[in-house]
């Protein structure tokens, strides 16, 4: 595939379609590479795509541009869902993502920002790439510089307590131009047992992270992290606020466009078997796979 | 000869972060709330907007300080050593050291002496963790006139720095003729009878130790290593093949430190009898500073006792 440039519009229909790309690409590289995550980089691509086709105000061609926005994916585990959007985005071949996991290879298991261009920030180690955006934001104010920083959240990675130390910090200094979004997608790796072993609960229900983020001073907002004119415009809203940060609970499901994969905790980060490859293609409107895989 | 009484490095760190600010605007300090403690608040009342109130968080300044080190500010993390080293470790090795961020972290009350606090807040192995870290550099300067140009020399590098600074008062060891140069160890006294290593402050209590020594017909090749990564090897071993016996002396545990990173480098390319003193393998107590280095052994009298059983132990071992 060629690379792509920035959707002119809010064009919907446009982000839908690159999503849909995104997500064959995500679960090929993960067949291919025998190994890796999908749950979550399933529920998260939607934003993603919108972030970098629509939102952030970046440069493929000179990714440490200094004024560029910054893009932290916090959940590090998902890095194939960000690595699809910033291949697919110009920031290197697509062709790349088949060389996921593998070894030598620029797209690491876990990002890595002196590595593969377009990364704003390592991650992986929960909690921590939250806290790193938050020195991009206050270092930004304190530069005079004019960019906005969004940070990408899991739910579950919520329970880590640097969350709240972060949150605590930007809140004492008003910071508004971080964007933290929460990927809550109601379930963790294995989390907490419902009635039996195999009913896992979700990491917080109800308005429980709203409640949280709300209570360490933060804006929050709502959105379907699936319905692309939902995030365009709450992702609009969120960086266009003032005077204190902003959150967005982005509500998701885990292994969004999968059939089988969809509210399944065992698809946190579970390789597809050649059928179940084939059957993911078939659902995600995409020709057979050839033999041998590849993204 | 006793030496001059001198600042403590933590008040030397304040004052000198201070003064580098005047002339680079890159230099912010972030602060977890013991800026009454460590000097950081030196550079809080110098640059008000360039001092960063981190609360009673550590694991989330050290990641604060990644971000902002990433947009080109040299940000010096102050909390005591216990806190920035075994409390945010997993902040400074995923966000620091990995992605070899040019943040540089000062670990306050490093060592025994730390003001009554007890053993939650003795750090002895911070250099042992911190040495083992891929890309990190660790400096131990000994005195006020070292601990002013070694943070020069750290601004200066760009990459993750662990300085570790004390809280009580140190002598004088070096005159203003000194030269720090980042990775050197420097000879502080020559001697014929065993060569000594040390770093940090300890090296004042290995010195006065040295002279008491020499009144007894020791003498010491006295070897200072402020810096204990990168190790200064070419340095070591021609000090070691002065004397052919070599003593390691630190204010830190003989598990991982200076004596270890000594006998590393001289098992693989000179291998003499290496002996290790320091803090035994155990957590500390809180006490006065004299109590302290006497009940753990590391008091400038020990320091002479041990010294001069080993050499007298080698002496009788030779004649055997």
């Amino acid at each position: 595939m060629s690379r792509q440039t920035a959707v002119a519009g809010p064009d919907v229909a446009a982000l839908e379609e690159l999503a849909r790309q995104a997500r064959a690409h995500i679960v090929r590289s993960i067949a291919k590479a025998h190994g890796g995550h999908l749950g979550g980089p399933l529920s998260v691509i939607d934003l993603l795509i919108a972030l970098y086709f629509q939102v952030l105000r970046i440069k493929p061609d000179e990714p440490a541009w200094p004024d560029r926005d910054r893009c932290v994916l916090s959940k590090g585990h998902s890095s194939i869902a960000l690595y699809t959007a910033l291949a697919m985005r110009g920031y290197f071949p697509v062709e790349e993502l088949g060389t996921f996991d593998a070894i030598d290879s620029r797209l690491q298991g876990h990002p890595d920002m002196k590595l593969t261009p377009g990364i704003d920030m390592a991650s992986g180690s929960l909690g921590l790439g939250f806290s790193g955006a938050l020195g991009i934001a206050l270092g930004a104010r304190a530069a005079g510089k004019d960019f906005t920083t969004y940070a990408i959240l899991g739910d579950g990675e919520c329970n880590e307590g640097i969350v709240w130390e972060a949150a605590h910090v930007a809140q004492r200094y008003a910071l508004d131009n971080i964007v933290a979004i929460v990927d809550h997608n109601k379930l963790q790796q294995f989390g907490w047992h419902g009635d039996t072993v195999a009913h896992r609960l979700p990491p917080y229900t109800g308005t429980q992270l709203v409640d949280r983020w709300s209570a360490f001073g933060w804006k929050v907002f709502e959105m379907d992290g699936h319905d692309m004119a939902d995030v365009l415009s709450t992702v609009q809203q969120a960086r266009d606020h003032v005077g204190g940060p902003v959150a967005i609970v982005s509500h998701t499901i885990k292994g969004k466009g999968v059939s089988y994969m969809e509210g399944n905790y065992l698809w946190h980060s579970r390789v597809p078997t050649p059928d179940e490859l084939a059957t993911a293609m078939k659902e995600l409107g995409e020709p057979a796979a050839p033999a041998g895989g590849g993204a | 000869m006793t030496l001059t009484k001198g600042k403590a490095l933590r008040f030397v760190f304040g004052e000198t972060v201070a003064e580098l600010g005047e002339t680079d605007p890159r230099i912010v300090v972030l602060d977890g709330d013991l800026g009454s403690s460590t000097g950081a608040d030196i550079f809080e009342k110098a640059h008000p907007d360039r001092y960063f109130q981190m609360g009673i968080a550590e694991q989330n300044m050290l990641g604060v300080a990644a971000g902002m080190a990433t947009i080109g500010f040299i940000p010096f993390v102050s909390t005591f050593a216990c806190f920035a080293v075994a409390r945010a470790l997993d902040s400074i090795r995923v966000l620091i050291a990995q992605p070899r961020l040019n943040v540089k972290i000062t670990g306050g009350y490093a060592g025994l002496l730390a003001g009554m606090t007890g053993k939650t807040h003795l750090m002895f192995d911070d250099v042992a963790v911190m040495r083992a870290m891929a890309n990190m550099v660790t400096v131990a300067p000994a005195d006020e006139v070292e601990a002013r140009q070694a943070i020069r020399a750290i601004v200066a590098y760009d990459g993750p720095v662990y300085l570790r600074l004390t809280r009580s008062d140190s002598p004088i060891l070096f005159d203003d003729s000194y030269r720090f140069v980042l990775g050197r160890s420097t000879v502080v006294r020559q001697g014929d009878d065993v060569t000594v290593f040390s770093t940090g402050v300890h090296t004042t209590r290995v010195f006065e130790a040295a002279q008491l020594l020499a009144d007894d017909g020791i003498e010491v090749h006295l070897v200072h290593v402020p810096t204990i990564k990168p190790l200064d090897e070419e340095g070591i071993v021609t000090a070691a093949q002065k004397t052919g016996f070599v003593i390691t002396a630190e204010e830190h545990s003989i598990i991982g430190g200076l004596g270890s990173a000594v006998a590393e480098t001289l098992s693989d390319r000179y291998p003499v009898p290496v002996k290790r003193l320091g803090l035994a393998d155990t957590f500390g107590e809180s006490g006065p500073d004299d109590a302290l280095l006497d009940k753990y052994g590391i008091s400038v009298e020990k320091t002479t006792a041990a010294i001069k059983a080993l050499v007298g132990a080698r002496k009788g071992a030779k004649r055997n």
